[in-house]
């Protein structure tokens, strides 16, 4: 167990390795309900939302979902959100666990004409994610998931409770995440894992150190790691997420036109290590004898079986790229993110 | 969490295995423990010098990066090439196939039962470890 965020968490339930490739190969679950979730509502709450984020949720139809970002007036990352538009006049706002306050904070003071609640504390998050999870998610749910796209939800029951389930996550394999009562939370997990040990390959739980390996494998970054106050989306290579062709103002959207318009003075990049040592954060990226750039998060890939990292670089520091594990100079290949894609696999 | 009796243990967790004039080297099963999946262990070469306290390779695993010290002067005889494609045996079985080096040590020091100085019996590393959580 780990202390994070105020949380009291599994880093792992037994092998994190297992875990990991049970998601990959299977299916596991994730106890989520650390994530903060927010509700805005009320017919002002689409315009409240345009203003607050550098997205565009006023566009979303009701039942779709959206990745964005919460930033600063200078254009700095507060947090990155998934936005879901439960109906016409309900936007649900996750957030990671250690933003929650500063996401409400915020949104409070930018959606005025919307009403603001933190939901976190009665909302239980339970993800189910891997190949097999629609096979075993279908079996608990009355709702219909052949036809729910990705980024997609809808209001039903799991396991006789109600939900909302979307077709979300963070692991680079289809899955879903169920928004239920925190009390109904043990009965979602129990009917699950039931349903699981019913398929044969069963449904393990997972825990933070398999999320961690999971999202770095599939490209997607971490608030604190990747992201922060002193990064924009542009440098995080996620500058699709900035609607500057929306209309009407929003925060941040002055400084974000301008860094989109100068180009991003470091690049998000994949490195392969050569090694097995390991890469972690805040190692140093070295080309030639010159220090160009620093890693944000480094892990041993169990799909791949070799260490893999994201770091930011200068823009246009060029390879072959070392890293500085303690001293030692160890090469790594520069590859695109994300290091794994399941369309690719399959 | 398991602590053979047989074995002494140091405060960096590693267990020796005193055979004669040889020294035998791993991390406890509550290290790997705490560690999670070893995913590569950077051992001393044989016949390099090791000393006491000193670090003499590595541990990676899937959250962390940890020092392996060697817990006895001497001269590494041996290392587990196994660990090389299966560092997974460290977690498995921490005592037997995932110990980690041998150290011969020098003559006239130690000898046949006397311990070199320092290392915890395993009351004494079980009660450390309690204490650390």
């Amino acid at each position: 167990m780990t202390e994070f965020a105020g949380w009291l968490m599994p880093l792992r339930y037994g092998s994190e390795t297992a875990e990991h490739n049970a998601v990959r190969s299977a299916a596991a679950l994730f106890d989520l309900s650390h994530m903060g979730e927010i509700a805005v509502t009320g017919p002002g709450a689409a315009a409240a939302l345009d203003y607050a984020v550098c997205g565009w949720p006023s566009a979303l139809a009701p039942g779709r979902a959206r990745y964005t970002m919460l930033c600063a007036p200078d254009g700095g990352i507060l947090d990155d959100l998934v936005v879901y538009r439960q109906a016409d006049d309900r936007f649900l706002v996750v957030a990671n666990a250690a933003n929650t306050a500063v996401v409400l904070a915020e949104l409070r003071q930018r959606c005025a004409g919307a009403v603001v609640q933190d939901e976190t504390e009665i909302t239980g998050l339970i993800a189910i994610q891997g190949p097999n999870a629609p096979g075993i998610l279908s079996r608990v749910t009355d709702l219909p998931l052949d036809g729910m796209r990705y980024y997609a939800g809808a209001s039903g029951t799991v396991g006789g409770c109600p939900a909302w389930v979307a077709r979300t996550g963070y692991t680079g394999e289809d899955g879903f995440e169920i928004f239920c009562a925190a009390g109904d939370a043990e009965r979602v997990w129990a009917a699950l894992t039931e349903a699981g040990d019913r398929d044969g390959a069963g449904l393990p739980a997972a825990g933070l150190a398999a999320r961690d390996t999971l999202r770095l494998e599939a490209g997607m970054p971490l608030y604190g790691s990747e992201l922060g106050p002193d990064v924009t989306p542009y440098e995080a290579g996620l500058g699709r997420v900035v609607r500057l062709d929306k209309p009407g103002d929003f925060v941040g959207r002055a400084a974000l036109a301008a860094r989109a318009a100068e180009g991003p003075r470091r690049t998000l990049i994949g490195l392969v290590a050569r090694s097995r040592r390991v890469p972690r954060h805040g190692y140093a990226v070295l080309s030639g004898s010159g220090e160009v750039g620093v890693v944000t998060s480094g892990a041993p890939s169990p799909t791949l079986g070799t260490p893999i990292a994201m770091a930011y670089v200068r823009t246009g520091a060029t390879g072959p790229f070392g890293i500085d594990v303690r001293g030692n100079n160890e090469p790594a290949e520069m590859t695109e993110l994300p290091f794994y894609d399941r369309r690719k696999q399959r | 969490m398991s602590v053979p009796a047989e074995l002494r243990y140091t405060e960096e967790h590693e267990w020796v295995a005193i055979d004669g004039g040889t020294a035998s080297v791993g991390i406890t099963d509550y290290a790997a423990g705490q560690l999670g999946d070893v995913v590569y262990v950077s051992l001393p070469t044989v016949g390099a010098t090791v000393t006491a306290g000193d670090p003499c390779g590595e541990v990676e695993s899937t959250k962390s990066v940890s020092d392996l010290y060697s817990p006895v002067d001497g001269e590494v005889a041996e290392i587990n090439e196994e660990l090389d494609d299966d560092p997974g045996l460290v977690n498995a079985e921490p005592y037997g196939a995932g110990w980690m080096f041998r150290v011969r040590l020098p003559a006239g020091s130690g000898g046949e039962t006397e311990l070199p100085p320092g290392l915890l019996t395993a009351a004494e590393y079980e009660e450390l470890t309690k204490s650390a959580g």
